[in-house]
């Protein structure tokens, strides 16, 4: 369970990226962290893992503050997907960047061994297990940043922006990916501006504008909220423009998916033959 | 009037073992709005190379079949004088900004080409002005925000004034109301200037309501090449894994379901249209 | 890193920066030759305290004071090494003048520190580019150094991230001995490395895409133009070396002893 009590905190620029901020995110939560760039999502993320540790109020990784704890601890309890895989590529073959980690975390080669071949399957990877990472294309780098935070078995995963520069497809299939994490029991914490990716998911949602929460709650009724959506500069998921013009038609606007949309339109036609 | 004609134009990078584009034969006309898509890997960005000029050029390797671009042939002409014609606005914004302040940027080009400096005062204002980004002229390119530097890019670009702009996934980089504003600005420039725009994009849901021409790639070929309604709604766009807007989508699900529908809106405004008509009835 | 701030251009308006930085250099040049022309404590104390109002007109008194602090541990190396190489050596010919002697080494040090923290801290590097455009440069130096300029807060932003990016995945810098602090470093510079290869890739590409090497005959957007205050800064550092060499050849400098109370030795 992360706790986050009122925390502030000012970048060493002078900029203030939080002010004030306080949530809780539960056991097996599946969290999108949403609000337009420099928001303060990503800083807000990284003080999960104590990465930033917070001017004024604290953070409670299970009951122990971030203050308390070093990060390479802290990471053994939550994982951090970075953006970028290229930022974290470094080893000679794929096996090697996998084990990385779990060599920093003090496994023995023979759990290593078996955690790199199982996180290799999860992501399917395996016939790439002795190649180069640098040879692979985006995506495939992509994965490996992936399969080399899973192979710890963190409990909490947080992915910052996992869907920038993904084709429909990568993305889909990224978001089966979580939703698969999600359903095995980890709390999973995406922080993103991807809203269509967000409406097919319905997660919880923590809006974000200038380093405050100003929402917190179903990504149904927080994207579908206007006032909410113009305050914290993001666009509302299409499906919600459309309904939204449909308004004075009596259709309800808190839609954001094409079946709900198709059954309520259906609905309607149907209403309206009688 | 055609401005880019291919003919089987098909290229293969040095050492690479299949050709990244294959027997691929287009044409686009003049001021329009060309949507170029499809899966990653498919070949759009290695086509976009090759319009203005990098590849074969810098790039090197084999380019075999017949490429047209603003009356030149692209092989014969030297990168730096299709740059003239033709400008490239790449992904990362970082990446493509050299000076200490916007407006050295933008008359980077410019300079380049020797243009007398009274001239170029005057080109890089209509440019920033263009663009919207006049009062960032004294910034440095660091302060900006990742929307600001992608205006700042497309400044630079159209100081040099080709006819052709080619954006090659430019708002990879940003937030959807920062796409927005880039989006918007790219149509701008269409219909203030003439300008032929082809625009590489995976976020159709934003961008599809200005395209004229829509043209789809998988694996080096061209799969689908026509007007947005008939590309979008097709089955093999949905089958290829394009990320087809939402109220394209809605509306083929309608469809299905015994919906007798005419015409497919491409924007989630010309939906909210179709479908008030449709409710009306 | 606090010595580097006191070389870092800082953006400021005043006439100081508004200078030509090719007149300005000439300035930094004649300080050296003044400078190293004298070995007595007095007239370096003259030239110290002379760039003083410099550093008060262009607004640089924090910075500049940060270049003097960071570069006190070498002025006292050099204060402690002539004093004591010669003490050893037994090459002097009492210890007031030693003492003066070394001290003026140390000052010497000082006042060049000055000139060229000043130089530095009102010259951007935009500026300095122009300088060495103009001054026939071939551009692709020009070029590189203003790229380069450009791209340290970027580079530096991004260490900082990949370093985040490895501490994530249980990488502890502080921990292990020498050499195993050393290898630990290898995750952080090998992407940094890869990352600063895959940006001059893209950084070529728009380069040729905006028509670089079109001509060598390249224009400038900016053009350096050597006003009044250029003038008289260019005068005066010519007059400033006029009167040093004057004053070395034909005025006698007391020491320093003269102007305090008699010492024990």
């Amino acid at each position: 369970m992360i706790e986050v009590k009122g925390i502030y905190f000012t970048y060493p620029t002078g900029v203030e990226a939080l002010k004030g901020v306080s949530l809780t995110i539960g056991d097996g939560e599946f969290v999108a962290v949403m609000g337009q760039n420099g928001a303060g999502k990503t800083t807000l993320v990284k003080h999960f893992n104590g990465l930033l540790k917070p001017a004024k109020g604290e953070v409670l990784v299970d009951g122990v503050s971030t203050r308390d704890v070093s990060v390479a601890k802290l990471a053994r309890k939550v994982g951090f997907v970075f953006q970028n895989p290229d930022h974290q590529l470094f080893s000679e073959t794929v096996e090697e960047e996998i084990a990385f980690a779990l060599r920093n975390f003090g496994f023995d080669e023979t759990t290593i061994e078996k955690r790199v071949t199982w996180a290799l399957n999860l992501l399917d990877l395996t016939e790439y297990r002795k190649t180069s990472p640098f040879m692979l294309s985006g995506g495939e780098r992509k994965r490996v940043a992936l399969a080399s935070i899973l192979a710890w078995n963190p409990n909490v995963v947080i992915l910052d922006e996992p869907t920038i520069g993904q084709d429909h497809r990568q993305k889909e299939n990224l978001r089966q990916f979580i939703v698969q994490l999600n359903g095995q029991g980890k709390t999973v914490v995406v922080v993103t501006h991807d809203v269509e990716f967000v409406a097919e998911c319905n997660p919880r949602v923590v809006l974000m504008t200038e380093g405050k929460v100003v929402a917190d709650g179903e990504a149904k009724k927080i994207l579908t909220d206007t006032t909410l959506t113009l305050t914290a500069s993001i666009v509302p998921p299409q499906i919600t423009q459309i309904f939204l013009g449909l308004k004075d038609l009596g259709l309800p606007f808190d839609v954001i998916d094409v079946s709900e949309a198709r059954r309520i339109l259906l609905d309607y036609l149907e209403g309206a033959k009688h | 009037m055609v401005i880019i004609e291919t003919k089987a134009l098909t290229y293969t990078y040095p050492g690479g073992t299949k050709p990244s584009i294959r027997d691929v034969s287009l044409s686009i006309e003049k001021g329009k709005f060309v949507i170029l898509t499809g899966p990653s890997g498919c070949g759009k960005t290695t086509l976009c190379r090759c319009f203005n000029g990098l590849i074969p050029h810098f790039y090197g390797g084999e380019l075999k079949g017949e490429l047209r671009v603003a009356g030149l042939k692209v092989d014969e002409h030297p990168i730096y004088e299709m740059a003239k014609q033709v400008g490239l606005v790449f992904q990362n914004p970082e990446n493509q900004l050299f000076a200490l302040s916007v407006e050295k940027d933008v008359a980077f080009g410019l300079e380049n080409l020797g243009m007398p400096r009274s001239e170029m005062k005057e080109r890089v204002n209509w440019a920033l002005q263009m663009t919207g980004i006049e009062e960032l002229r004294e910034r440095a390119p660091h302060e900006l925000s990742g929307g600001q530097q992608q205006r700042v890019a497309i400044a630079s670009v159209l100081a040099m004034q080709p006819e052709i702009m080619i954006f090659d996934e430019p708002t990879s980089f940003l937030d959807p109301l920062g796409a927005q504003k880039i989006f918007e600005v790219i149509n701008e420039l269409k219909n203030k200037l003439g300008v032929t725009v082809i625009l590489v994009e995976h976020r159709l849901d934003l961008a599809s309501k200005y395209a004229d021409q829509v043209i789809i790639m998988d694996e080096g070929n061209i799969v689908l090449d026509g007007e947005p309604r008939e590309i979008f709604n097709s089955e093999t766009a949905w089958l290829l894994g394009v990320g087809v807007p939402k109220a394209v989508r809605l509306w083929n699900v309608l469809q299905e379901n015994g919906l007798v529908l005419k015409g497919a809106p491409v924007s989630s405004e010309e939906a909210t249209q179709f479908l008030r008509e449709v409710l009306k009835r | 890193m606090s010595v580097f701030e006191g070389f870092r251009f800082r953006h400021a308006t005043s006439p100081i920066h508004r200078l030509d930085p090719r007149v300005k250099f000439i300035y930094v040049l004649a300080m050296f030759i003044v400078t190293l022309i004298f070995t007595q404590f007095l007239p370096l104390v003259v030239l110290f305290f002379l760039q003083v109002p410099f550093v008060f007109v262009a607004r640089v008194r924090r910075e500049w004071l940060r270049s003097l602090r960071g570069a006190l541990f070498l002025v006292i190396m050099i204060f402690v090494f002539n004093f004591g190489f010669s003490y050893l050596y037994q090459n002097y010919t009492t210890v007031a003048s030693l003492l003066e002697y070394s001290l003026a080494m140390a000052l010497r040090f000082l006042v060049l520190v000055e000139s060229f923290s000043v130089f530095f801290l009102t010259t951007s590097p935009d500026h300095l580019s122009l300088a060495l455009e103009q001054s026939r440069v071939p551009y692709e130096f020009t070029f590189a150094f203003t790229t380069a300029v450009r791209f340290v807060p970027v580079l530096a932003e991004e260490a900082q991230t990949i370093m985040d990016a490895q501490k994530a995945r249980g990488l502890e810098l502080e921990r292990g001995n020498f050499l195993k602090r050393v290898r630990n470093y290898i995750p952080i510079l090998i992407p940094l490395i890869v990352s600063a290869i895959r940006r001059s890739l893209e950084l070529a590409e728009a380069m040729e895409s905006r028509a670089w090497g079109a001509t060598s005959k390249r224009t400038n957007l900016y053009v350096l133009k050597m006003k009044l205050g250029d003038l008289v800064l260019l005068f005066s550092s010519i007059l400033l070396v006029a009167i040093g060499v004057y004053v070395y050849y034909f005025v006698p400098i007391p020491p320093l002893s003269r102007f305090l109370p008699p010492l024990p030795f």
